[in-house]
Formats: structure tokens, C-alpha cells, sequence
């Protein structure tokens, strides 16, 4: 395991394995990740559609829904420094105390995390009120002005006595982080909280994201597919391929530094707006189908540097430098041989 | 005060002959109340744009820009409330009968959705000789003419008898590449066609559209949002705010220097893949979003949220040759 120096984790997550048990098969959907996050960091999870980004964040407080069950690992959660909470041994009940008050989430759609019916300022006291930090809806609905305010939504006191409909996606998405941060969280998902908004919008929502982030010393886990988030906001991130993290870097090295011929690729393949680019390259085939996974390595028939071990073994995860891991046979000693 | 009507859409791109361009076009959509029409929804409003014969004009702009509306109006898939288009020196807005249809063979769509866009009880083959029936192009064996055209998109024969549940995202837009492609097209509007996609397969998607171009000499409209791709893809680019270009002119130059207020934020609120340039690179950041296109502001659209707003923005500004072939609608940058 790799953890960065003087880490304070948060959460951590060890050989976490997750199924969906379909008519079609079982889908391997998270295939043993392992990973930490340090308290008061920006901790990324980034890759393609389907390759259980979302579906690791959501196991985080068991939010796994049937056909969909967590089939091993451990999950572990630092309430503070020290004090340990097994969330895959916690009570329904328990755990409910912790999810939308110490961990929130905030999704991509913001249209569906509102409840069409109600005020703004209702939703926001109602999630108060569940956590028991307002006794009444009346006292959490005028709270709630300041929560907006704090989430930079304009005219507060207008916008409380809102209906969903009544608000623009950016507005909704304010909203929804204002509801997600009613309960000073510790931890705050953020699972594509822009891809729905357009890139004025997604920059002021991210802006907000990191300065509430800033003033609170919450620690926030981004869920992103957009390279170009991942290198402006986070500290650390993880690159996800198939049910598997292979690879894990601070940002900084990781862009300058790939090592996982997938991240290479994808590197590769984001079109940049601020360079000139002559030739995109493009990652051959298309994402495998998880219910018959490769065998070995998940990136195998994709990848331009495959040996034969790729086909048959798992690579293992290989330390490069400082908190830098990679799971590819590329690095390890078996495979430098074989390769070189 | 200038006439939007004095610019003339063949000056646009000097040194380059327009195979389509519009003048003044414009497109409004009535919104109704109880009993009268409330308003108007201008989401094309004057737009004079051109598109140079054999290359890439990259339209982008924001969700509500009217982008999609433009694409569509030239192809008069929607009729314009005023304005001309011209499609290869002809009046597309006189097209009737046998004329307009060999427009519609000529001047192509492909859209963003490629779930949506595929007749789900077609096989790829009908999909594929729909529109050469339809157009009684003749074809040679047509199972050997689809063959070839799979082959062309990366696609083959195993795949003529599938329907479009089989196949991927990015499978699937091929199969309208391929598609469009039988009319042998010379314009071809691209709606977004790669926002569906994953990064990797977007990569495929985006040089498959160049190495067509660059084979059969087509000319692209390329509508996006995405900024990364639209730069990878356009030889000149246009930008729109709310139903006007803002700012049109050289890709390179565009990007490299932009000069509209509301260029340089966009530009500047795109996150960049690499974490050393994001670090340095100075920020602009809009305050607000935009207004609603039923009642957009008076003057310069963007002047509500522009950092440079004065007090002469309550006019519009007229779009003006800044620099050769760089246009800018912009008051602050053009003076006077």
C-alpha cells in the first residue's frame, strides 16, 4: 500500500471487490482496488465510462444497491485521526449517521437529486433535520438562506422559497452542493459534479467546490472522466481501467510521468485546447465487456506493449518513486526482462 | 451604425473559395402563451458565417448558443425566419423538387447521439442502402458497395447483418459515417459527434473524420462545445453567444490569441490536461450565467456578464475585421 508521508487517512480501502449479479452473467465490476485518502486532500478517481469509478465511490458507504453486492475487501473510515470505523461491519442505522452528514455525495444530474416538489430551502432543512442539526424545518429553512449564500447562489432569499424547476442546471447543482455541506461534512463525493453544465458554469462550480473545500478542511473525493479537471483541482489521483486502479500518482507526477501504457494513451488521446496538436492518438478497440474480463492484465488486448505474461498473470503493483504504483508487467522484474 | 447586412460572407476568409455561407441568416422560434405568442426565442439572429470548400469551420459556444440551430437551419432542416444561404454559389432557400433533394444528397448531418440516431429494427446493411434507395444512386452489388464503405469506417462485412444493439458507442458512429458517406457528400455537418464517446474511442472517431476529409476533399461544419476537440479538428473557428458569432477567424489564431472578452473566458475556463500549465496560466472567470435567449440583453448580448462592459455595449457592435481574416464583434476591441 502506498501512502503518501505524513498521510492523516480518512477513508481506506483494501481489496474491495464489488458484483453485479445480471441475467447476462456476473459482472466483475471492481476487481481488488486498494487505495487511501488522506485527510483534507483532493483525491481523484479517474477513467471511461464503466470502469467503476462510481461504483467504488458509492461502496464507500455501502450505497450498493441489488443486483450489485460488495463480495470482499475492507473499507475502513477515520471519523478523526485515530479512531477507526469498519463500514462494511456498521449497522444499517449506524451507517446512516454517517452517510449525507459525515460522507456526502453530490452527483452528476442535479435535476435528480431534487425533489420536484418541494422548496430549495425545504430540501436543504429537511437534510439538517435528518441529522438532527435543527429540530424544526422552519428554523432549518432560514438556515438554509445562509447555506446559500455560503454556496454563492444569487439572491439566497429569493432562490430558498425556489422550486427545482424554477432554477437554471447551474443553480441546481449550487443547491445540491448546499444540501451535501448542511451537515459539515468530513468527506464530500463528487461524483462528475460539471459534466451536466457547461465550462463557464462547471469553472465557477469547481472554484466553489475548492473554496469550500478550503474554508472547512473537508476532504474531497473527485469522480471525474475529464483529464483536464483531474490537472487543475485534485492533489492525488487514481487511474481506473476495467475494475482495477492501474495506476496511482500525485498529479503533478502523473501527467509528467505516466507509466501505465493506458494512462499513456489516454494522455495521449484528450484533444488540448491550449496546444496545437497534429496527430491524436487514439486507443485501438473498445473498453472489455466485464463479464468475461481478459484474463491477466484487463488492458492486454489493448495494449501496444503487451508481453506474454500479460494474457496469463495479473500484473502485480510495482512502487515507482515516490507514492507513484503502477500494476503493469512493464516494471516489475520479471517483465523488464521479458520486455528488454 | 453598420448594417450587419454590409458584410459579405464571401470576404469572410479571404484567400479561400466558401463552398456554403449564410447571410444575415436568422432563425426564431415563437414561444406561446395562453392565446398569443408571448415571444420569440432567437436562437439564429443575423448570423453571417462561411465555410471555406475542403475545410473544417469549428462552431462552438455554450448550451443555448443556437450552434445546433444554425447547423440545421443550413441545411434547411429548419426553415430560416430571414436571411440567405448559399450552397456552392446557388440560393439553397430556391431549392425545390429534383434540386433540393440533390441538396439533401449533397450537404449531409451527423449527430451526437448514435443511440438515437440508428433505426433499432434496421440491420447496419438497410441502414446503410437506406438513403442510396432513397436517392436512387446507383451502386454497383450492393452488398460489395456496404462492404467497402465498412471497411472505409474500420467496420467489416461480419458486422453488415448486425443491428445497432450489437455495437458500441463509437461502432455505431460509424455505422452514420458510413452511412452518410453512400451519398457521397461534399458538406457534411457534424453535431457534436463525438460528446457521447469515451476519450479513447473519441480519438478514433476524430481521425477517421480527418482522413475522410483529406481523402474525399469534404467540407465540415463542426459543432462542439468541447474546445480541445473543436482546435484538434477546425481551420477557422467560429464563436456564438446567445444566436451572434462573437468572434470568428484563423483556428491557430483564435486560440492563440483570442480577442473577444467572452472567447478569452471560455478559453480560459477550460480545465487543461496538464497540471504545470494549469498552475500558471491566469484565470477569467464569468460571473453569472447567461440570460435567457427569450429575452436576451440589448446591444452586445454578452455585456451583462462581461468584465469590460461600458457604456456604448448598450449598441451592437458590428463584427469587424481585426486582423486578415480575424472578426471580432466587440466594442472594447475595435474602439471607436
Amino acid at each position: 500500500m502506498v501512502v503518501p508521508e505524513g498521510c492523516d487517512p480518512i477513508i481506506e480501502v483494501r481489496d474491495l471487490k464489488v458484483n453485479f449479479y445480471t441475467y447476462a452473467g456476473v459482472v466483475k465490476a471492481i476487481d481488488g482496488v486498494t487505495f487511501t485518502i488522506c485527510r483534507g486532500e483532493t483525491y481523484c478517481l479517474v477513467g471511461e465510462t464503466g470502469c467503476g469509478k462510481s461504483v467504488t465511490s458509492k461502496a464507500l458507504t455501502r450505497l450498493i444497491q441489488p443486483p450489485g453486492r460488495i463480495e470482499g475487501g475492507e473499507i475502513y473510515y477515520y471519523p478523526e485521526p485515530g479512531k477507526r470505523v469498519d463500514i462494511l461491519k456498521l449497522s444499517e442505522k449506524e451507517l446512516r449517521r454517517i452517510r449525507g452528514s459525515e460522507i456526502t455525495y453530490v452527483y452528476q444530474d442535479p435535476s435528480a437529486a431534487l425533489d420536484p416538489l418541494y422548496t430549495i430551502g425545504y430540501q436543504v432543512a429537511e437534510t439538517m433535520k435528518a441529522h438532527g442539526l435543527v429540530s424544526r424545518i422552519k428554523e432549518g429553512v432560514r438556515r438554509a438562506v445562509d447555506i446559500l449564500r455560503t454556496v454563492a447562489m444569487p439572491d439566497p432569499e429569493v432562490r430558498v422559497r425556489s422550486y427545482p424547476h424554477e432554477l437554471s442546471g447551474g443553480m441546481k447543482q449550487r443547491s445540491v452542493i448546499g444540501m451535501a455541506i448542511a451537515n459539515r461534512p468530513k468527506l464530500l463525493i463528487a461524483d462528475e459534479p460539471t459534466t451536466a453544465l457547461d465550462v463557464t458554469i462547471q469553472a465557477q462550480i469547481m472554484d466553489l467546490l475548492l473554496e469550500l473545500k478550503r474554508k472547512t478542511g473537508m476532504t474531497l473525493l473527485l469522480i471525474t472522466h475529464n483529464l483536464g479537471l483531474v490537472a487543475e483541482y485534485c492533489d492525488r489521483a487514481a487511474v481506473m481501467y476495467a475494475g482495477r486502479i492501474v495506476e496511482e500518482a500525485p498529479v503533478r507526477e502523473l501527467f509528467k510521468n505516466p507509466l501505465h501504457p493506458y494512462t499513456q494513451a489516454l494522455l495521449k488521446a484528450v484533444p488540448n485546447p491550449l496546444a496545437r496538436m497534429d496527430k491524436l492518438e487514439s486507443i485501438p478497440g473498445s473498453v472489455p465487456d466485464l463479464i468475461r474480463p481478459p484474463r491477466g492484465c484487463r488492458f492486454h488486448p489493448r495494449c501496444p506493449l503487451r508481453m506474454d505474461v500479460c494474457s496469463r498473470e495479473r500484473p502485480p503493483e510495482v512502487l515507482r518513486g515516490r507514492g507513484h504504483r503502477v500494476a503493469c508487467w512493464l516494471y516489475t522484474d520479471e517483465g523488464g526482462v521479458a520486455g528488454g | 451604425m453598420v448594417e450587419a447586412l454590409a458584410l459579405d460572407p464571401r470576404r469572410l476568409i479571404r484567400g479561400e473559395e466558401p463552398l456554403v455561407y449564410t447571410i444575415d441568416l436568422k432563425k426564431y422560434f415563437p414561444v406561446k402563451g395562453l392565446i398569443f405568442t408571448k415571444g420569440y426565442v432567437k436562437a439564429v439572429d443575423g448570423v453571417t458565417i462561411a465555410v471555406p470548400r475542403g475545410k473544417t469551420l469549428g462552431l462552438v459556444g455554450e448550451s443555448g448558443s443556437g450552434k445546433t440551430t444554425l447547423g440545421r437551419v443550413i441545411l434547411r432542416l429548419e426553415e430560416p425566419t430571414s436571411g440567405k444561404i448559399f450552397f456552392d454559389g446557388r440560393d439553397v432557400l430556391k431549392f425545390k423538387g429534383e434540386e433540393l433533394r440533390r441538396f439533401r444528397r449533397r450537404a449531409q448531418i451527423i449527430f451526437q447521439d448514435p443511440y438515437g440516431s440508428l433505426n433499432p429494427r434496421m440491420t447496419v446493411f438497410d441502414l446503410i442502402m437506406e438513403p442510396v434507395r432513397v436517392h436512387k444512386i446507383r451502386v454497383g452489388d450492393p452488398q460489395e458497395f456496404v462492404a467497402r464503405l465498412l471497411e472505409k469506417v474500420g467496420l467489416n462485412e461480419t458486422h453488415m447483418f448486425r443491428y445497432p444493439h450489437e455495437f458500441s458507442g463509437g461502432q455505431r458512429q460509424r455505422i452514420a459515417i458510413a452511412r452518410v458517406l453512400a451519398l457521397n457528400p461534399e458538406f457534411i455537418v457534424l453535431d457534436e459527434p463525438t460528446s457521447a464517446l469515451d476519450v479513447s474511442v473519441q480519438a478514433q472517431i476524430l481521425n477517421l473524420l480527418k482522413d475522410l476529409q483529406r481523402e474525399r476533399g469534404l467540407t465540415y461544419l463542426f459543432i462542439s462545445h468541447d474546445l480541445g476537440v473543436v482546435r484538434y479538428m477546425s481551420d477557422y473557428i467560429a464563436v456564438m453567444y446567445l444566436g451572434k458569432i462573437v468572434e470568428m477567424g484563423p483556428a491557430e489564431e483564435v486560440f492563440e490569441k483570442p480577442l473577444h472578452p467572452y472567447t478569452q473566458a471560455l478559453l480560459s475556463a477550460i480545465p487543461v490536461p496538464d497540471p504545470e500549465v494549469a498552475s500558471r496560466r491566469k484565470r477569467m472567470r464569468l460571473q453569472g450565467e447567461p440570460p435567457s435567449p427569450l429575452n436576451p440583453p440589448r446591444g452586445c448580448r454578452f455585456r451583462t456578464r462581461c468584465p469590460l462592459a461600458f457604456s456604448k455595449c448598450t449598441e451592437e457592435p458590428p463584427l469587424e475585421e481585426v486582423e486578415r481574416n480575424h472578426w471580432v464583434a466587440c466594442w472594447a476591441v475595435s474602439g471607436s
